[in-house]
């Protein structure tokens, strides 16, 4: 662990505040409660908020993966998971079973969490309403009477204008039959898993300054219609390297001839398993 | 069975746009009328027949005086009626054929004739069946029923107004002219409904420019004595 | 019957300007009621704290709703006055554009206050979305189509058929055919009078435009300075006005 920094990066006052929003948030599933975000070694848009989550419930025994796209080993989650390594000195993992807390970057991994284990994302807009209400007065106060026809009007427009719901990422989602959520960039295809999920799901935005929870075991529901349920899509493709038919896939080119394959975006859980 | 009865009723204009010049019209105007009869009001003109009948209707306020008006079986002093009460007063028993229709755009002539029956709570269907049949009766044919009568001339205008005016079946009618644009059939026309009204328990109260339609239907005249003298 | 709004006393003022002075106004079911006056008679004043959207500084305003219950309004709420302005009551704006979504198809604009109600088939939306653009007289064929590219006319009655599509009880009308062309603002009053003796809405409208009153509104109240010199039956208060401020504004109107 490096010198003349404090375990996690962030002194102790700043994290005791981090843990407060944190309990808040745990207390209102879904709800945004502000924190006040710190200054961070790398840029606002790079996971700020997910970094400053991931440091205040860092403990010393604690095992942290670290994910960017589902994947272990591109350059953000390399960067974040070494940063840790070096501030914290906690031990680094990529097993998804073995990790205590995972941070990820637009992606839930493939394997189910199990009761312990916390899951951090990284949120750009915490705000689900932004795009249609830009308002920050006007959105607190929808919330607030949990108004939010706004959205099913958006989703109405979908249906309109292209027959299906649009949103193949960052789908809202209703926490615990209450509160509206940005889940955060991940596919549409994942929404499914945060429902009654045994892990704790935490959610920091650092250029916005939120943070938001869903605590284990509860309700989260994909916003859609009855006559238009909200049904998860990934491609109709198998893993070409773990053959796979029920993971997420990324679509890789592999010449200019238009050679493509699909395999999984989650490199744990496609390492994990036999290659075909 | 007394309908109506004014006792001491008295109305006189206040013109504040002419610095405040008092015109008094009606002074002390106390008229009975029962069930089945037609009162004509007689009077020279100016003399204040107009301002009565619209004073009856409530589209006038009295200054001072009570109009007493049978309405759900008791008499009600309808002068001093909130507005709630006179549109349910003009509604069900007081009905009013002015001189000239208020044309209202876009409105079919059949609806405008229909409309006081479904106010009363007649199905569409059967409301404007009697409205085709009364305005087939005034001489106006089927072909204009389907459009408004803003373009019709003025006797037209008339005939709808009067249609309006009959089909409803209040018990207490307001006549001012009835037939003063009107050619000889259909003024013989509106005598007969007069007389079929009366005849089933209405009581009218008519102006009438014509004297000889007015013996016709008329049982008795009331004088209206002009109040205002000239200097 | 009782009341469907009352309201006493009322007192508002703006610094030294007295918005309303001492104002009491009823509302009957079916009945439409106008208030006139010309600019600064706080008809719009009063408009806005009886729909709870200005509190009065004295005053009561009492609701009753379908069940008999009662709601104060003044100190109502922002969750209560939300909940009665999106299924007992509705608020038709003088200009179309501060009601509608401008980026939302006609069809989303109408269903909003269905969805916000939680109502969550869409054919059904869409189905009660088309009937009443008909009832509006616009084609339903266009349902699918932006207001941007409609015109104020047809922008005016995409308002009225969003308003009126959770049936509301009450509605508030604020000069809502202000700023169109004659013939616009005739079909549209004519279309007005219909749905309102249709459905047997209650009405508050707000005009300075007299011939308006006197074709849609039962009773009238004229305000000058605050205050309510005159009210009654529509045709009682323009045939015969006794204050001198009343018969002034009659006969300012010119006639065609």
């Amino acid at each position: 662990m490096i010198d003349g920094y404090n375990f996690g990066y962030l002194d102790e006052a700043t994290k005791r505040m981090i843990r407060r929003a944190l309990l808040k948030a745990v207390c209102i599933p879904g709800h945004q409660v502000p924190f006040g975000a710190r200054e961070m070694p790398l840029p606002y848009g790079w996971g700020t908020g997910g970094i400053q989550v991931t440091a205040s419930v860092l403990g010393p025994d604690d095992g942290l993966k670290v994910i960017d796209q589902g994947a272990d080993d591109t350059t953000n989650a390399v960067s974040i998971r070494h940063f840790f390594g070096r501030v914290a000195g906690v031990a680094t993992t990529e097993s998804t079973p073995e990790a205590t807390i995972i941070q990820t970057r637009h992606r839930i991994p493939e394997t189910p969490l199990r009761e312990g284990q916390i899951l951090v994302y990284q949120v750009p807009m915490p705000e689900p309403l932004f795009k249609l209400e830009p308002r920050v007065a006007e959105t607190t106060r929808l919330h607030g009477l949990a108004e939010y026809g706004l959205m099913q009007v958006k989703l109405y427009e979908d249906i309109a204008r292209q027959g299906e719901v649009a949103t193949s990422y960052n789908h809202p989602v209703m926490v615990n039959h209450r509160y509206l959520m940005s889940p955060s960039p991940i596919p549409a295809f994942d929404n499914p898993k945060m429902h009654m999920n045994a892990g704790l799901q935490l959610f920091g935005a650092g250029r916005e300054k939120r943070i938001y929870a869903v605590p284990p075991y509860t309700h989260v529901q994909s916003l859609d219609f009855e006559d238009h349920p909200f049904k998860p899509v990934r491609a109709p493709y198998a893993c070409a390297i773990c053959g796979s038919e029920e993971s997420y896939l990324d679509e890789v080119i592999t010449d200019d001839q238009g050679g493509r394959m699909h395999v999984c975006s989650d490199t744990d859980y496609c390492a994990s398993r036999p290659p075909v | 069975m007394i309908m109506l009865q004014t006792e001491a009723l008295a109305k006189s204009f206040t013109l504040h746009l002419q610095g405040g010049v008092a015109i008094p019209v009606l002074r002390d105007v106390s008229l009975t009328l029962c069930a089945g009869e037609c009162v004509a009001l007689a009077g020279p003109s100016g003399a204040g027949k107009s301002t009565l009948m619209r004073c009856l209707y409530g589209n006038y306020g009295a200054d001072a005086g009570r109009i007493l008006l049978r309405h759900g079986g008791a008499l009600v002093d309808i002068a001093q009626a909130d507005a709630r009460l006179m549109r349910e007063v003009r509604r069900d028993t007081l009905g009013y054929v002015s001189q000239f229709l208020r044309v209202i755009p876009r409105v079919a002539t059949l609806d405008i004739v229909a409309e006081p029956m479904r106010a009363r709570g007649v199905p569409a269907d059967e409301a404007r069946a009697r409205a085709a049949a009364l305005l087939t009766r005034l001489n106006m044919p089927p072909a204009l029923h389907g459009l408004p009568p803003a373009t019709f001339s003025g006797g037209e205008q008339q005939r709808v107004n009067l249609a309006r005016g009959f089909a409803a079946g209040h018990p207490v009618l307001l006549l001012d002219e009835p037939t003063a644009s009107l050619d000889t059939g259909n003024a013989d026309v509106v005598i007969a409904l007069i007389a079929e009204a009366r005849a089933a328990g209405c009581a009218i109260i008519g102006i009438f420019h014509d004297v000889a339609v007015r013996d016709r239907v008329a049982d008795r005249l009331f004088q209206v004595q002009p109040v205002y003298e000239p200097a | 019957m009782n009341a469907l709004l009352e309201a006493t006393g009322l007192h508002l003022r703006f610094g030294a300007v007295r918005a309303l002075d001492d104002v009491a106004v009823s509302i009957w079911p079916g009945e439409v009621v106008a208030i006139v006056g010309e600019s600064g008679s706080g008809k719009s004043s009063l408009l806005r704290v009886l729909a709870g959207m200005q509190r009065a500084h004295a005053g009561r305003v009492l609701y009753r709703d379908a069940a008999g219950a009662t709601h104060g309004i003044l100190d109502a709420s922002d969750a209560a006055l939300r909940r009665l302005m999106r299924s007992d009551w509705g608020f038709v704006h003088q200009n179309a554009r501060d009601a509608l979504r401008m980026e939302v198809s006609a069809g989303g604009n109408v269903g909003e206050r269905l969805m916000a109600a939680g109502q969550r088939h869409y054919g059904n939306i869409r189905e009660v979305a088309a009937h009443w653009l008909e009832r509006v007289e616009m084609d339903p064929a266009r349902i699918d189509e932006t207001p941007k590219n409609f015109s104020g006319g047809m922008q005016q009655r995409l308002q009225i058929a969003r308003t009126l599509v959770t049936n509301p009880r009450l509605v508030f009308m604020d000069e809502p055919t202000g700023g169109l062309d004659v013939s616009v603002q005739a079909r549209l009053l004519d279309l007005i009078r219909g749905l309102v003796a249709d459905l047997g809405l209650a009405v508050l409208l707000v005009t300075h435009d007299i011939a308006a009153a006197r074709l849609l509104a039962h009773r009238i109240m004229v305000m000058r300075h605050g205050q309510v010199v005159e009210e009654g039956l529509t045709d009682r208060v323009l045939d015969d006005p006794r204050h001198p401020y009343t018969q002034l504004l009659v006969s300012s109107v010119l006639a065609a």
